[in-house]
């Protein structure tokens, strides 16, 4: 397994504002504006978070702005992997580019519950609820994608071409 | 087999005959945008790749977010991007002054051209659409590694077909053309794919109409939106484009994912509830008074010169309700003076509006225009999230320059017919 622990559960439609609310862009450091992450919707988030939990959404999570705070603070807030039945596209694009790993699981993502703990085998494209003992399987990536993820973003990617 | 504008476009840029939905490809990019809040990062991914910029004739950078400067760190952000342009001589930069709002400037200057494909790094870059282009957002990592490269990869979308009919009735326009849209697919219905307007309504819709509704492709989750080319288009980009361009046109017999008709005679006026674009609602149809506290005319969506005559010819001999603010943000230079030697302005001042210089600045709740707790805003934007403009437990409403200056005048959310 990737990734194993506890994780935080939001909704549908989970947009970048709240994410990390856009009064706060002035702030360049990921580790200083971590601090805000989630603040609008969950203001336990960033004082409570722990290296390695997992966050677990709804459908269209990152909808909205192309801006790559959104997913950095969510990475250096310390969560590991982000499984959801789906995410908007420039924030998938965006999460692979930077190195944080995301799954696509579909609507089974809602017998996913807040308190349980889940496991995730990227490779496999596997997401265990080892609460309730299931199993879901995620959409696979294209090979083209799963090299930039596996050379830790674009930026590495691109200079190994 | 028959290809969608899109397709063909991304076929074009990857020096292709074919390409089909789902394919991964790679493009040469025909420009890049970044402005003050997404170009910082994007350079320090741009560094690391450790070659020149692909063409500093290609690299489109426009200040407008937190511009001017609203604090010290904003400032900061604006030198990092101004010391670099001076640096690199990039070409195509929009000095404080000569600015605009990024999605209403690039078009007005003539910098994008039909069947053109560009990234920006933010998620409105797909306003080009209108003008028969690829454009799409992306993150500033993208925008970085593409400004060493010329390329940038994509998963070729599937298409919506959006069939427009008939003509749009007095006080209806773009906006409300586009939030109707987003009312039925959801924020997520296009998520991953194109939208391709289509019908005979098109030829009747202006090209400030067009803009907006390809600018809001991304509220319904779009990788873009896109017209047809056509005379409009046409008489839009004489004397601006200084480059041959050659238009795309879809293949009769292009393959679509969907289909959706918006029948334009009978749209009305229509208002976005908080906290998604998708919680529309027609004005018509709000049964108790919604009282505001604010009223935003601008921004990417709705600051050019057609939204700013809409909302003159309502505000015209009329006063902003009491307590009621009125901020009208022209979106470029150009716009603002030509507002100002065609008297809107002034119609604005008589009614007690603010106007101010272009900037997004309220619009994501950056300055000019901030909420404080409990309080609403009808405005021209694109997003009404919790929080969007300012106060966590503040609302944002989206509407149309008709219904937002009708609403200035009333108080409460109203079209402008109400207007006595």
């Amino acid at each position: 397994m990737d990734y194993q622990g506890t994780i935080w559960r939001y909704g549908d439609n989970v947009d970048t504002d709240v994410i990390i609310p856009a009064r706060y862009l002035a702030i360049a450091d990921m580790e200083e504006l971590a601090t805000h992450a989630m603040e609008d919707i969950d203001t336990t988030f960033a004082q409570k978070v722990k290296p390695g939990q997992i966050m677990v959404a709804g459908k269209n999570f990152g909808c909205g702005s192309s801006r790559e705070h959104a997913p950095a603070v969510i990475k250096a807030s310390g969560i590991s992997c982000i499984v959801a039945d789906s995410f908007a596209r420039i924030f998938f694009r965006n999460a692979i580019n930077i190195g944080l790993s995301v799954i696509e699981i579909g609507e089974a993502v809602k017998e996913i519950k807040a308190g349980h703990e889940v496991g995730v085998d990227l490779g496999k494209g596997l997401v265990y609820d080892l609460t309730t003992g299931k199993t879901y399987q995620g959409t696979a990536l294209p090979p083209f994608i799963q090299a930039i993820a596996k050379a830790g973003g674009l930026v590495n990617f691109a200079k190994s071409r | 087999m028959g290809m969608t504008i899109t397709e063909k476009n991304m076929a074009r840029h990857a020096g292709v005959d074919q390409v089909k939905a789902g394919q991964i490809i790679e493009c040469q990019v025909d420009a890049i945008l970044m402005n003050d809040i997404t170009f910082p990062p994007a350079l320090k991914e741009f560094r690391k790749i450790g070659k020149p910029v692909f063409d500093k004739n290609k690299i489109y950078l426009v200040p407008d977010h937190f511009t001017p400067n609203k604090d010290i760190k904003s400032a900061e952000q604006a030198k990092v991007m101004r010391d670099f342009v001076k640096e690199e001589g990039i070409m195509h930069y929009f000095e404080v002054g000569r600015m605009g709002i990024e999605h209403v400037l690039l078009p007005e200057q003539g910098l994008i051209a039909p069947g053109e494909l560009m990234i920006g790094a933010d998620s409105h870059t797909c306003t080009y659409g209108a003008l028969n282009a690829f454009s799409t957002g992306v993150g500033s990592t993208d925008a970085g590694v593409a400004m060493a490269t010329g390329k940038t990869w994509f998963k070729v979308p599937e298409t919506i077909k959006v069939t427009l009919k008939g003509k749009l009735p007095k006080w209806v326009s773009g906006k409300d053309v586009i939030l109707e849209l987003i009312g039925r697919i959801g924020v997520d219905g296009a998520r991953y794919k194109a939208i391709e307007f289509a019908g005979a309504g098109v030829a009747s819709l202006t090209m400030a109409d067009r803009l907006t509704i390809c600018n809001m492709a991304i509220e319904a989750g779009g990788k873009c939106g896109v017209f047809p080319y056509d005379e409009v288009t046409k008489a839009y980009e004489e004397g601006r484009v200084r480059r041959s361009y050659t238009p795309i046109e879809a293949d009769a017999d292009a393959s679509y994912c969907e289909e959706v008709t918006i029948d334009l005679d009978a749209l009305k006026p229509v208002v976005a509830f908080p906290h998604l674009p998708e919680n529309t609602h027609y004005v018509a149809d709000i049964e108790e008074p919604i009282a505001i506290d604010q009223v935003i005319i601008g921004s990417c969506t709705n600051g050019r010169y057609e939204d700013l005559v809409a909302a003159a010819e309502v505000l015209k001999d009329h006063k902003v309700a009491d307590f009621v603010r009125c901020i009208v943000i022209p979106g470029s230079q150009d716009v603002y003076n030509k507002a100002m030697q065609d008297g809107l302005i002034d119609i604005f001042l008589q009614a007690d509006c603010a106007v101010s210089t272009p900037t997004c600045g309220p619009c994501l709740g950056g300055y000019m225009g901030i909420m404080a707790a409990g309080e609403r805003c009808v405005s021209t934007t694109n997003r009404n999230f919790r929080g969007r403009m300012g106060h966590v437990d503040s609302e944002v409403y989206l509407a149309s320059p008709y219904v937002a200056a009708a609403s200035a005048i009333m108080g409460r959310i109203a079209e402008p017919k109400e207007v006595k």
